[in-house]
């Protein structure tokens, strides 16, 4: 349901307004935001819901020690993933770093897979070999999932270059966060992705903090949009709460992208709610910083309130799309917590070709 | 006082080269700076300086000589008005034959010298111990390969199969350009591959073939363009990466390992990696500890990975068109001395040799040494020094490092009862001890004498000539183990 929503959404993409941006305006709606039709603001609004809830329910199995090891919460940054991939045309790809389910489940990528490979089942999307931080779905396009901080970013560059040396006209969306924008491996891409004019989207989620250090503690530049300037690569700062503006600028970036004017840099304001992983108490911020981000700015709340109030939706309408989600997520975590876990005989497959 | 003007050496591994042209003749005056000749090796042209003032009073060596030895005699420099006649009388050097005792350190020693280790300093294969031929014209086996050897891997190639003589160097290069041909996903990228014609010259001539699209020149920047090569892959383009040597490429490492090597496992098999990294591997020659390391042993550890380590052309092109078409990522660990080296390479369209497989390089029945890539040279030399000695050693050359081929060695090991392995890498965790554990767990019964190892010692390797040497394994090590596993 959330798959066909989504293109729902696209179709009517063509109706936004292209020349507004919330560049360097920091958080909260800015006056130019560009308006969603009923259609994308229902998609965007299902496919973000989705996301919650499924991060919700990943934390509670957490808990319960069904999932093991690290796992990291995208709650709180929703409309980033789901404002690009509305942008976003058969054949792009995605890749991001450990923070990935919710890139999974905006890519269409089943959901019960996803959960059953955090349970470590021989159901999950990679038979309960790879886990939270690596999933991969060719069929999907999205390139993973990788655990290494930074390492999506040349990854993603070489997608691109495959794209450029296949003329295929797809761009690759390279996601990583203000963390991993601090690696050395990310300007030697963006030197190569600018030099080869390659069709890659750097998209920098900056949720604030690389784990428990605060951007500014941190990086010498804090506006991300400004660290392709050297290479001359164009960014520009997006109000990561806002999936209307997520989209503009992602349309704007991909465009770019594709018409062969080579890499774009968006800096996405976001805020990510949870810690950096289940076992982070994040005693690095307040209470009340996290409280009032999620009362002014939570993302899934300001398309909530423009489906009532714009689109006159009622309470009702609301909840079947709630509990229709809730399906898809229960149904997930049932099917994560029953699915046996992988044969013994797994251990030596799928080492080599 | 008249002076020999030398022939240089261009690259710390220069053997010989061409002299091409003078540019000055006898009886011209030459100040510092000025250009008196120029030398063409297979890899670069360069031109000969004056260092000192003079007049060139006798050309040695004349205009178009082949294989001119580092260090000849190529001309006599007399100091303006001096009476040159005895020095100029000297006859000129022959092209192409032994070069004479030059002075410096790089000079090969030619006399025997009793002391164990100072004769090791005598064993690493010095220019004029190396095979010497480089016309392709005209076949001739390499001399490390001695009338005892057996050649049995030639069961690869089917009987009649003509063979022509060719460089290491030139057998990379086809394997290349034929797996390019074939396949449009196959392409090249590093640094210098393509304008340059390759740092070490085995990309030559690829980017006039495949153009800039296919043979791309990237910067210095070895972490990003091994993550843009496995990006490119998993995406399944066929990249081969050419690290400018095996050196820098502990800086992409992490994307080696982490994303090549493991993506297939954590994807449950969706997501292969059909890459191949490629380049020179250990030490060449005086380029120090940070130039100089064997990465065998470390990329042997990972599951995911494929290591190749050729010792000759043949294997070279067999290997490197096999590990192109590979659809896991493959180490192909190359050797710069070898580079130069020729052997006789099969001509036939399609010629690949299995990744995995090991070859009997030589036949024997008292001790098995193992080796690969150049610690061959010292395998096989040791061998002919054995011989002499009344010991008939088999020489195993993996060719493979992982998938390891236990079933060869053990057979052979099962056959001899005493092994001796060689690598020029360092002791601790070696592939050297891998062998000897695999020994004992499929053929502890059947050894007469504890695996013994011959190794790179235990140090960072030292830029004194020397030292190098010390720091190198050689063939007196390699017959003194075998000695000792045989009790003589």
């Amino acid at each position: 349901m959330a798959v066909a929503a989504r293109k729902a959404g696209r179709a009517g993409a063509g109706a936004a307004n292209k020349s507004t941006s919330s560049k360097g305006s920091g958080r909260g709606a800015a006056p130019n935001t560009p308006q969603f039709d009923k259609d994308q603001d229902l998609s965007a609004y299902n496919d973000m819901l989705l996301i919650r809830r499924f991060e919700e329910k990943s934390g509670q199995m957490y808990g319960m020690g069904l999932i093991g090891g690290f796992c990291h919460l995208y709650i709180g940054q929703e409309a980033v993933v789901v404002g690009m991939q509305m942008a976003t045309k058969e054949g792009d790809q995605v890749i991001t770093g450990y923070r990935d389910h919710g890139h999974m489940l905006a890519c269409g990528m089943d959901a019960k897979g996803v959960m059953a490979e955090l349970t470590g089942r021989r159901g999950g999307l990679s038979k309960g070999k790879g886990g939270s931080m690596h999933m991969f779905s060719k069929e999907k396009h999205f390139y993973g999932g990788h655990g290494i901080v930074g390492a999506q970013v040349s990854l993603g560059t070489g997608i691109a270059f495959a794209n450029h040396y296949r003329e295929n006209g797809n761009v690759c969306l390279t996601y990583f966060g203000d963390g991993a924008a601090n690696q050395g491996q990310v300007y030697e891409s963006f030197n190569m992705a600018q030099l080869w004019k390659l069709p890659v989207v750097y998209v920098i989620e900056n949720n604030r903090y690389a784990m428990g250090t605060a951007v500014n503690r941190a990086s010498a530049q804090t506006d991300f949009s400004k660290r392709g300037v050297s290479f001359g690569i164009p960014g520009e700062q997006v109000d990561g709460m806002d999936v209307r503006a997520v989209y503009a600028a992602g349309r704007r970036a991909i465009e770019h992208a594709r018409s062969g004017k080579g890499p774009y840099i968006l800096e996405m304001q976001t805020y990510r709610y949870r810690g950096h992983s289940m076992s982070d108490p994040a005693k690095y911020r307040t209470k009340d910083e996290v409280a009032r981000m999620r009362e002014e700015h939570d993302p899934i709340e300001q398309v909530r309130r423009r489906l009532l109030e714009g689109w006159k939706l009622s309470e009702e309408e609301l909840r079947a799309i709630d509990s229709k989600v809730r399906e898809i997520v229960n149904e997930a975590a049932e099917f994560a917590t029953h699915d046996p876990e992988p044969d013994p005989s797994e251990l030596y497959t799928d080492i080599l070709l | 006082m008249a002076t020999d003007i030398l022939m240089p050496a261009l690259s710390p591994t220069m053997e010989q080269g061409k002299l091409a042209k003078w540019l000055k003749k006898e009886g011209d005056k030459v100040k510092p700076g000025d250009v008196l000749a120029e030398i063409e090796t297979d890899k670069a042209t360069m031109e000969v300086e004056a260092i000192d003032e003079g007049v060139l009073a006798k050309i040695l060596v004349s205009d178009g000589t082949d294989n001119v030895a580092v260090n000849t005699p190529i001309a006599i420099l007399a100091d303006e008005g001096e009476d040159v006649s005895a020095a100029a009388s000297r006859a000129p050097a022959q092209g192409g034959g032994e070069p004479p005792p030059a002075p410096g350190p790089s000079a090969p020693q030619q006399a025997p010298v009793p002391d164990m280790q100072a004769e090791g300093m005598a064993d690493r294969p010095a220019p004029s111990e190396r095979p010497q031929q480089t016309d392709l014209s005209t076949p001739a086996a390499p001399s490390v390969i001695t009338s005892r050897t057996s050649y049995n891997a030639m069961a690869e190639i089917p009987e009649g199969t003509e063979m022509v003589n060719m460089t290491v160097r030139e057998a990379l290069r086809d394997a290349m350009a034929e797996e390019m041909r074939k396949d449009e996903s196959v392409f090249v990228m590093g640094e210098e591959v393509a304008e340059y014609q390759g740092a070490y010259k085995v990309t030559q001539g690829l980017l006039q073939e495949f153009s800039a699209r296919r043979v791309i020149d990237t910067p210095i920047t070895e972490h990003g363009f091994a993550g843009v090569g496995v990006g490119a892959a998993f995406t399944g383009l066929r990249p081969i990466v050419e690290f400018m040597t095996f050196n820098f490429a502990m800086q992409a490492i992490d994307q080696i390992i982490n994303s090549a090597a493991k993506t297939l496992y954590m994807s449950g098999g969706q997501l292969g990696c059909p890459i191949v990294f490629r380049g020179p591997n250990g030490a060449a020659a005086r380029v120090a500890a940070q130039h100089s390391q064997d990465y065998s042993a470390w990329y042997s550890q990972i599951p995911g990975l494929k290591v190749v380590a050729p010792y000759t052309a043949s294997d070279a092109k067999g290997l490197l068109k096999s590990a192109i078409r590979d659809p896991n990522p493959v180490i192909f660990l190359e050797n710069e001395i070898l580079y130069g080296q020729s052997f006789p390479v099969p001509k036939l369209d399609d010629f690949t040799i299995p990744i995995g497989k090991a070859r009997i390089h030589r036949e024997g029945k008292d001790v098995t040494i193992v080796s690969f890539s150049i610690g061959m040279t010292y395998a096989l030399k040791a061998a002919q020094e054995l011989e002499k000695e009344g010991i008939d050693a088999e020489v195993i050359d993996l060719r493979t490092i992982r998938p390891l081929d236990t079933e060869t060695i053990v057979a052979s090991v099962m056959k001899t009862g005493r092994c001796v392995s060689v690598e020029e890498g360092w002791p601790q965790s070696g592939v050297g001890a891998e062998i000897a554990m695999r020994i004992m767990e499929n053929a502890f019964d059947y050894l007469d004498a504890p695996v013994a190892r011959v190794t790179g010692k235990d140090v960072p390797m030292p830029y004194a000539s020397n030292l190098e040497k010390l720091a190198l394994p050689s063939v007196a090590e390699v017959v003194q183990a075998a000695k000792a596993v045989c009790y003589r």
